[in-house]
């Protein structure tokens, strides 16, 4: 193997300018949407790694500012558009800690099953992606198989397959459908099959753990450093993970392990996030077995939309109705925020009120962003080819960092 | 005079079938691939997409014929050249069955275009050459992903070669000769009267250790998956042929299946028995007419009587038809010495583009220097202790 050691040393052979420099995006097969990489090459081994962000930035924080409060919840979808509903749980959260308002638990239980199927499917793009990269290219077909199924038991609940917008300030935005328990149990009862025959092809698979083991290697406190979170922590053994730590949304009435492992390299995080599909399908099952009854929306009726039937014959539902659709609901002043574990790591939403119908400000605290500013570091001294597989295993939205 | 005219109809012959061929096992490798992925694979154009590869020809030749303004144009040109006209030629010394009569004419003639007597060093000399055309296409692009495509393709195929080289030499030691046909004849020896001597059988079972490494080795030298890093698309987006073009991307293209199928067809005469079938017994002439109808009558009942897909209800019929015909004519008198040893030499190659088809849909791929290590680490040691091997026990038998 190349031992970049007995290459000399970056700034000598940067100094004696013999170096290549590759634009590496922001149109290119792996960089998994519009990111651009700027690589000082000393033949295939990486001087110096420069990340370009910001070719796909929205400014969704903005538009934020023009929307009602509950209008908001379809714009956090774009962000990160891999895992929708912890986005939306984010917001929601944040916005019903300013309004102090008590969640029914049946709309609690909804929003972390939907939550970690929706991890589920986040992680499975992940894994096809990453495979593809490393050139194991029937993987991604398999993934995007499974996914599909995820996908539409997501349109099952909402209406829609990627950008659900499902959950409500005060609940979710409708009860679950007729017939749902079914199609949920066949496919956590399914999925286990399916995540032992990806490891079968993968984990043990030679050229796959060559192409992974000691490849992006960053120590634990470089990590911290950086602000990185969510999986590629706790690769590097850190047992940091906000539904354990800081639970919200009832996720303390659920029992999971949060896997780690010590390596810090591309294939512990490869092993941590096939150890969390289990987890996610321990959790989602628990909430399909538990799932109360009652209501799925908070009793707040100047927040909440009435029941159509209400608002047909009541006088006072009707006024309200007319009065969230037409201005929306006003929050007291003040600011809270509020983060979630998303399949990246911690991601946060920090809003403002000024005690208006909409927010003063929403800021996003997002886990690509911190996750990719360790590129640079992580890259230098590195072949392509392994930046290609420390890239993958990174798991970054290109939404969710330059929202 | 004789000899020129059944000499050019035998060229054009294979260079029709070949490049045919060529095409179609691009529409196998895409279909294999796509059932393996659970998708459907080409399926508009004709039945089965069975017409894919002719859209596909005519699109790549109709298509824009575009020269970047900023590559060195002499080398640009040139390299798609060498590639394809190298990865064709080597098709020439490849024998594909014994002497035949031409039936009606009383003609006897060789299957196989020529049969030199330094046969075996064709086919290396000309992936020698190939190489060039990598590098050169890598080098006159004037592109940073295609010059680091041509680097790591140049000095993958050299290292590779190596290796190959000296898998191959071991059988050469038991064949005691360069000439392709004459290495067949000597597998075509029966031994404990039913089995045909065929490389990979004889010596202890040395030879498969050799066919083994011969295989890594073609995979390694036809830049496919797991080492096809020159065009590793999420790394160098395609690898030296980036700023190719319509036909002269299609060169390279069709250089590379070119390339696979040569390289299959020397590995079925130097280790797989070449036209000789596995094992002898009275009637084993009669095997593949029985496939062919066998497979032709499955065709006919799920197209007719166990209909599982209304789309199956004219394509499954003609085609088992069509099957049962080309098996039928395995039974003719005159026939059947030609096509009962193609049907053997076809199947092997078959077979072994299959296993190409079956790794590129299953495996990732290597690293560039974990390649080279692997080559001048692993292969090349493997492949001097079982030339050395080889050698003893040639040297204590004969």
């Amino acid at each position: 193997m190349a031992d970049t050691a007995i290459l000399e040393t970056p700034s000598a052979a940067l100094s004696r300018r013999r170096t290549m420099t590759l634009n590496m995006g922001p149109q290119h097969p792996s960089t998994h949407g519009v990111l651009r990489i700027v690589l000082d090459l000393d033949g295939e081994v990486i001087l110096k790694a420069v990340a370009d962000i910001g070719f796909l930035h929205t400014g969704i924080e903005k538009q934020c500012e023009t929307k009602t409060w509950q209008q908001v919840v379809p714009l956090t979808d774009r962000v990160d558009y891999l895992s929708n509903l912890a986005n939306n749980l984010a917001y929601v959260l944040a916005v019903e800690r300013l309004l102090q308002i008590e969640i029914p638990p049946r709309a609690q239980y909804l929003r972390v099953m939907l939550t970690e199927i929706s991890r589920i499917a986040s992680h499975l793009v992940w894994l096809g992606t990453h495979a593809l990269d490393i050139g194991a290219m029937s993987m991604f077909m398999y993934c995007f198989r499974e996914r599909e199924e995820i996908l539409k038991i997501l349109e099952m609940f909402s209406g829609q397959r990627m950008m659900t917008s499902y959950l409500r300030v005060g609940g979710v935005a409708l009860d679950a459908p007729r017939g749902w328990e079914k199609v949920v149990g066949r496919f956590l009862d399914d999925f286990p099959g399916k995540i032992d025959m990806y490891e079968n092809l993968l984990t043990g698979n030679p050229i796959w753990t060559l192409r992974t083991k000691g490849v992006g290697y960053m120590p634990l406190e470089d990590l911290l450093d950086w602000g990185v979170t969510g999986p590629m922590l706790r690769a590097a053994g850190l047992k940091w993970d906000i539904r354990k730590d800081e639970p919200y949304s009832g996720y303390d009435k659920f029992s999971f392990d949060v896997p780690t492992r010590t390596e810090s390299d591309v294939f512990a995080r490869y092993m941590v996030r096939m150890a969390e599909l289990r987890e996610s399908l321990k959790i989602a099952r628990q909430a399909l077995d538990g799932m109360p009854g009652g209501a799925f929306q908070a009793d707040a009726p100047q927040i909440t939309l009435p029941a159509r039937e209400k608002m047909k014959t009541q006088m006072e539902a009707l006024i309200y109705h007319f009065k969230i659709v037409t201005e929306g609901f006003a929050v007291p002043a003040g600011e809270a925020y509020a983060c979630v574990e998303s399949p990246r790591g911690e991601l946060g939403y920090y809003v403002v009120s000024d005690g208006g119908t909409k927010p003063c400000r929403v800021h996003m605290r997002t886990p690509s962003f911190g996750n990719l500013q360790i590129l640079g570091p992580m890259l230098e001294n590195t072949l392509i080819a392994d930046s290609i597989a420390a890239l993958g295993s990174m798991d970054f939205v290109l939404g969710d960092t330059d929202r | 005079m004789d000899f020129i005219v059944l000499s050019l109809l035998k060229t054009g012959l294979v260079a029709f079938v070949f490049l045919t061929a060529l095409a179609y096992l691009q529409w196998i490798e895409r279909k294999v691939i796509a059932h393996v992925q659970v998708r459907v694979g080409p399926n508009r154009v004709g039945p089965h997409g069975l017409l894919q590869p002719l859209t596909d020809t005519i699109k790549l030749l109709t298509k824009e014929d575009l020269i970047p303004s900023h590559v060195n144009k002499f080398f640009y040109l040139l390299a798609p050249i060498i590639g394809v006209s190298m990865a064709l030629i080597s098709i020439s010394v490849i024998p594909f069955g014994p002497e035949i009569e031409i039936p009606f004419t009383g003609i006897k003639t060789y299957l196989g275009l020529t049969d030199l007597n330094i046969g075996v060093l064709v086919p290396l000399a000309c992936s020698g050459i190939g190489v060039y055309a990598v590098a050169l296409a890598g080098w006159s692009s004037n592109n940073k992903y295609a010059l680091l495509g041509g680097l790591r393709a140049s000095a993958q195929m050299i290292s590779y070669e190596l290796p190959m080289a000296l898998s191959i030499a071991a059988p050469l030691l038991m064949y005691n000769t360069l000439d392709m046909r004459k290495i067949v004849e000597q597998q075509g020896a029966i031994k404990f009267g039913f089995v045909y001597s065929w490389g990979i059988f004889s010596y202890l079972g040395l030879p498969f250790v050799a066919f083994i490494l011969f295989l890594i080795c073609a995979f390694a030298e036809t830049n496919r998956i797991p080492f096809d890093l020159p065009e590793a698309e999420n790394e160098l987006v395609a690898g030296f042929h980036t700023e190719y073009s319509s036909m002269k991307f299609a060169s390279f293209f069709m250089a590379e299946y070119a390339n696979m199928t040569t390289i299959c067809c020397l590995a079925t005469v130097l280790f797989l028995g070449g036209w000789y079938p596995p094992v002898e017994f009275p009637g084993v002439n009669y095997i593949p007419g029985l496939v062919f109808v066998f497979s032709g009558l499955m065709m006919l009942y799920h197209g007719t009587v166990n209909l599982v897909r209304a789309r199956d209800k004219y394509t499954l019929p003609a085609f088992g038809i069509i099957f049962c015909g080309i098996g039928l004519a395995h039974f003719v008198p005159f026939l059947m010495p030609i096509l009962v040893p193609l049907f053997w030499f076809l199947s092997k190659v078959l077979f072994l583009l299959f296993l190409y088809i079956w790794v590129r849909a299953t495996l990732p791929r290597f690293r560039y220097d974990q390649l080279m290590h692997f080559a001048w680490g692993w292969m090349f040691p493997v492949s001097i202790g079982v030339l050395f091997a080889t050698a003893l026990l040639v040297a204590v038998w004969k």
